[in-house]
């Protein structure tokens, strides 16, 4: 086999499917601002990717927390009772924070999605939709994206909260600091635009999870095996493009390289 | 002469290399019933599913009351799929809904009934394939085969369809369900007056619920008459079909 023709085919095949998810989301995103809305249906996503994910962001984020605080002080012994809350809360609200929770929401909400769309799909219910006059788009993918976008950013709200506590539970209770004075320079520390762009992050985050799930489920085929590659298909590529678009959002919120 | 209500000319589909539909022709009048036999991989379910926009033909015209409708996408596409009820293969029901749900589904999104109203309806439908208004608060998962295809049935028909079409309605039923349903198809699309369009490989349902056979072999209609005729079609491909021969001019490819 020609090495030349195999990378070709990869770039090709790769290219393709970027067009493919692209013409995906050109379908479905408008269906999310035109009528008729399926509220019911976008509040039972709210609780199913919202709602539910809250105790895995939560965990993930307090552990988190504490491990970066531990990191910081055994790494640096001067001056380490203010460095470490400040980069905590730099770390977590920025970077941590909606990075770890998008990866776990990924993990969760986009192989849900992935699978569910999936079995619809190979057991006909999508097609019977369309014979009932139901876009699919609007009925199943627009009501998950609206959830996704809404609800990530609460998510890693209550996430950066806890993880910044993660890492004061750390540091006053394993490195002895003062409570107080862990407390204010956090506060004293963190400005707006830190938290905001994380909560920017966790919106594309949001929509990254959602569009992959539905992307692959609704092109799944091939019974029980197709769902499955469908699954993991959705979460591998949804994690990959959440720290792409993060590396992305990073470089544009805060200057890239100079 | 009347405009058929469905008209299939030259309908191509290739899937890669694999040409499915090789040119395919088909009338249906209106009132009709036409069964299309065929075997398994012959092009009957890309024959209906091009018909309803599900898959979208490579070349040739699809015409529904006269109107070309093989290219339409969108809100001109769910316009005319108002005029279609479809009863799936494996019933198709949506298992995050209960069955009266599922019945009204057309009803509610489709026709912006409410959901008191369509209920109403729903249970009435129910009640016309021979099902008790309990059944409609259960799961389409705790229902049997065959009552899964009543439901099917029920809201092929809720939204009072022109036209419905039947994918092998009584495959993987037993003899007795399947005459069950055979005879609730003639019945209830008797009663509705609305022409049908069915796939099938089983002659039993097929000598049923037609008025007109239609038989395709490799993406082509090869006969076509009155299911009265099909005795005598003169046709050996339509011969061994019908009689179940293993012997004649179709030949199964299996792998050596």
């Amino acid at each position: 086999m020609n090495p030349f023709a195999l990378v070709g085919r990869f770039v090709i095949a790769l290219l393709s499917e970027i067009g493919r998810i692209f013409e995906f989301a050109m379908n479905a995103v408008p269906q999310a601002f035109m009528p008729p809305i399926y509220g019911r249906l976008i509040l039972q996503q709210i609780m199913r990717i919202g709602y539910f994910s809250l105790p895995v962001v939560g965990l993930t984020a307090f552990f988190t927390g504490g491990a970066l605080a531990l990191q910081i002080a055994v790494g640096s012994e001067i001056g380490a009772e203010t460095l470490v809350p400040q980069i905590v809360v730099l770390g977590i609200t920025r970077e941590l924070g909606p990075v770890m929770a998008g990866l776990m929401v990924a993990g969760r909400v986009s192989a849900a999605i992935a699978a569910e769309l999936g079995t619809m799909r190979v057991t006909e219910q999508i097609d019977a939709l369309t014979t009932l006059s139901t876009n699919p788009f609007k009925y199943l993918v627009a009501p998950r994206i609206i959830a996704a976008v809404l609800t990530m950013p609460i998510l890693v709200g209550i996430g950066d909260i806890i993880g910044v506590m993660g890492g004061w539970v750390v540091g006053v209770y394993s490195l002895d600091y003062n409570s107080a004075s862990y407390l204010k320079n956090t506060v004293d520390f963190l400005k707006m635009g830190d938290v905001t762009s994380g909560l920017w992050k966790a919106a594309v985050f949001g929509f990254i999870i959602a569009l992959m799930g539905c992307y692959h489920g609704y092109h799944s085929k091939g019974g029980a095996q197709g769902v499955g590659a469908a699954t993991t298909n959705a979460v591998v590529s949804a994690a990959i493009l959440i720290l792409a678009a993060n590396y992305m959002m990073t470089s544009l919120f805060f200057g890239g390289g100079r | 002469m009347t405009t058929p209500k469905i008209e299939l000319k030259g309908v191509q589909k290739r899937f890669g290399t694999k040409v499915v539909l090789d040119g395919v022709d088909l009338s249906v009048d209106p009132g009709e019933s036409l069964v299309i036999i065929g075997g398994s991989g012959t092009g009957k379910s890309v024959t209906l599913k091009s018909i309803l926009g599900l898959i979208t033909p490579d070349k040739g015209s699809i015409k529904v009351d006269g109107r070309e409708v093989s290219r339409l996408t969108g809100r001109a596409r769910e316009e005319v799929n108002r005029k279609f009820g479809m009863l799936f293969q494996a019933a198709a029901l949506f298992d995050s809904l209960t069955v009266w749900e599922n019945v009204a589904f057309g009803l509610i999104q489709g026709r912006g009934l409410n959901r008191t109203e369509a209920k109403q309806i729903a249970l009435q439908k129910l009640a016309k394939v021979g099902l008790g208004p309990e059944v409609g608060e259960l799961s389409p998962s705790e229902l049997s085969g065959g009552m899964q295809k009543r439901v099917g049935l029920a809201r092929a028909i809720a939204a009072e369809p022109e036209i419905i079409f039947f994918d092998e309605p009584t495959t993987g039923l037993d003899p007795i369900m399947a005459d069950v349903i055979n005879d609730l198809i003639v019945t209830t699309v008797k009663d509705m007056g609305v022409t049908t369009l069915s796939i099938t490989h089983d002659m039993v349902s097929a000598r049923k619920i037609a008025d007109k056979i239609a038989m395709i072999y490799k993406g082509k209609i090869i006969w076509s008459g009155r299911k009265e005729d099909i005795d005598n079609s003169g046709n050996p491909y339509v011969d061994q079909f019908i009689h179940g021969r293993a012997e004649g001019p179709i030949k199964m490819e299996l792998a050596k």
